[in-house]
């Protein structure tokens, strides 16, 4: 993982379930409601976690001022199989409840109350012409003072990805 | 093994509850709201439990509300309807 | 100034807006009882397969094998394009779709021969480009079941920056053991046809539907979207804020100081279930809103999802050409905390603008502003 170019910490072989632990142990958060969430949202609540690390004006802003436009490949496909396996016996609302592409941004938003405006986008990859576009007229329109824009992907196969900006409106 | 012990252990396993041990948690403390600090989902996965493990069906979350107070009553509720 | 230009809707009411909006109208139901694949009884609104793959074989003469979704989603496409008079082809044109699970179907499917990539958004997104020959990657939408709403608002930026010229919004969604079996588990299911707002409303049904709008940049008489706001109410990821938080922010700020009198009709989310219906009710009282008109179209057609914002915009707007606002079937008595003004039936009114609303997984809301110009 990386932060502003930066190499905060590097565990090759390890799987993601453990990555994920090591990095929310590392981060210091005290939320016991990450170990409830699917792969996706624990990557993408992880980056947001380190991308506002120690952030005092974001966390001290307007909520409504707060946005989130992210985008993924993958939607939730990951977390669909897993709970589409408890179909077979008793389906499981708590995996039920991920099984949306747009829950990590909710996890992310509940986190760090982002109340402002929030979108996920469905791309090819991190870059995107039309997420691009978006953003832009997003911060033209003068009501969002910070932006959390990026891309969260985690696939069916276990890859995985999550690159976070945080935009600030001068 | 007691049925309190039991339904501590299979919270925590049910409810993703890491870094709690059954010893964490006490019989007759709120599991909504404070204690725990459990939410509708997790009210949902309990019913899910009480199917799946003692053969309780619950189809309106409003009936399990009491149940669900404590482990308490929540052993109580299971004692009285178990299959 | 973004206008609609045109819109089809396919649902089990019909293959036209007018077959949809006639029938509802007439105060018909797509809804019908039926059991899920537990044997437990529901009742949902599900499309005709037979009818959408005679319909859409004679329409395209297809040559290889096309989903139930994406089958309802290029035939709405198609004749919303026809009534518009556009070139689906023509690079000046875009695409939204906006879908929560599309082809979720083939997850319950191992055996299909659609390959490994067909169960993905990105690619019906993709199909949809490339099927109407458009050389734009369609900006494709999945924010639960505000999606409908959320593509329209992204439309009237790419329209307003003059990205295109014209932008096809297209949504769709099944009502797929996938998704029959996550709400039941939510038990948030109506074995019955739901009521919103009544105080013996259970829950929701399920709809299956796709739906097209058509917005370019015109002037003249017709139906405008003079913009939308999403908010997200940062509470929780499946129950709706107690105080309406979100909802009543994204009124707020699409209203931008309108007077409530000078909204005509409130197009609520409206799914019935206990928690949405209250939320909505006390952020319509925040907002100033408790005394302008409210229905739902959710007793019509069920929780189409995806295609939810889109589909109910649709009838929104024709409810408003015709000047007849549009009652809320099956609300009897007030189940909600705040006096709102819900209306029971059909009724003739000046309606000049409607307020398009959307609730959703993950704390999501939005609302949508559409004015009638004469």
């Amino acid at each position: 993982m990386l932060c502003d170019g930066k190499e905060v910490l590097y565990l090759p072989g390890e799987d993601f379930p453990s990555f994920a632990k090591t990095l929310y142990k590392e981060s210091g958060a005290e939320y016991p409601k990450f170990y409830k969430m699917s792969d996706m949202c624990k990557l993408g609540f992880l980056a947001a976690e380190f991308l506002l690390k120690d952030l005092d004006e974001v966390k001290v802003a307007d909520p409504d001022q707060k946005a989130l436009v992210l985008g993924c490949r993958a939607s939730s496909l990951h977390a669909d199989i897993e709970y589409s396996r408890t179909m077979n016996d008793i389906p499981s609302p708590a995996l039920f409840v991920y099984t949306l592409a747009n829950i990590v941004s909710g996890e992310i938003a509940i986190r760090h109350c982002f109340r402002g405006e929030e979108l996920m986008l469905v791309q090819d990859g991190p870059e995107s012409r039309e997420h691009e576009n978006y953003l832009k007229v997003l911060m033209a329109e003068g009501k969002t003072k910070f932006c959390i824009s990026g891309f969260v992907d985690y696939d069916e196969n276990g890859n995985y990805i999550a690159e976070l900006s945080l935009i600030k409106k001068k | 093994m007691d049925l309190r012990e039991k339904l501590k252990g299979e919270l925590i396993e049910q409810l993703n509850l890491e870094d709690i041990t059954p010893a964490d948690i006490d019989s007759s403390a709120p599991l909504f709201g404070e204690g725990l600090g459990l939410d509708s989902i997790d009210a949902l996965e309990i019913i899910v439990l009480l199917e799946k493990e003692y053969g309780i069906k619950i189809s309106n979350p409003a009936d399990g509300k009491d149940a669900m107070q404590s482990i308490d009553s929540l052993a109580a509720f299971i004692e009285k309807n178990r299959k | 100034m973004i206008k609609r230009l045109a819109d089809n809707i396919i649902s089990p009411l019909g293959f036209s807006t007018a077959a949809n909006y006639e029938a509802v109208r007439r105060g018909e139901s797509g809804i019908v009882p039926g059991r899920d694949a537990a044997g437990t009884l529901l009742s949902l609104a599900r499309l005709d397969r037979e009818k959408l793959a005679d319909t859409f074989r004679s329409v395209f003469r297809p040559r290889e094998r096309y989903t139930v979704a994406e089958q309802a989603l290029l035939l709405s496409v198609h004749y919303a394009v026809q009534e518009a008079g556009i070139d689906p082809a023509d690079p000046r044109n875009g695409f939204v779709l906006s879908t929560t699970k599309g082809n979720i179907e083939l997850l319950g499917d191992p055996g299909h021969d659609l390959g490994p990539d067909r169960i993905h958004l990105w690619h019906t997104a993709e199909l949809l480009g490339r099927f109407f020959r458009n050389p734009n990657t369609p900006l494709t939408v999945s924010n639960a079941c505000i999606s409908g709403a959320c593509a329209q608002i992204a439309a009237f930026n790419l329209l307003k920056d003059k990205t295109y010229d014209h932008v096809v919004v297209a949504g769709v969604d099944l009502a797929s053991d996938f998704i029959i079996s996550g709400f039941q588990s939510f038990k948030s299911l109506d074995e019955d046809r739901c009521r919103p707002f009544d105080a013996r409303r259970k829950g929701l049904n399920l709809g299956e539907a796709a739906a097209s709008l058509v917005y370019g940049n015109a002037s003249g008489s017709g139906s405008y979207l003079l913009g939308g706001c999403i908010r997200n109410d940062a509470n929780h990821i499946s129950g709706p804020s107690r105080t309406g938080e979100g909802l009543y922010r994204a009124l707020s700020a699409v209203m931008g100081g309108l007077s409530p009198d000078k909204v005509a009709f409130i197009n609520a989310h409206g799914t019935a279930t206990p928690f949405n219906d209250q939320m909505e009710a006390v952020a319509f009282a925040r907002a100033g809103l408790e005394k302008t008109p409210v229905f739902s179209l959710k007793p019509h057609f069920g929780h189409t999802l995806g295609a939810a914002g889109l589909l109910e915009a649709i009838i929104s707007i024709e409810s408003m050409k015709a000047g007849v606002g549009i009652g809320t079937r099956g609300f009897e008595e007030y189940g909600v905390s705040e006096q709102i003004n819900v209306i029971r039936d059909n009724f003739k009114h000046e309606i000049n603008s409607v307020l398009k609303l959307a609730s959703g997984f993950g704390g999501s809301n939005a609302a949508v502003l559409i004015r009638k110009n004469v």
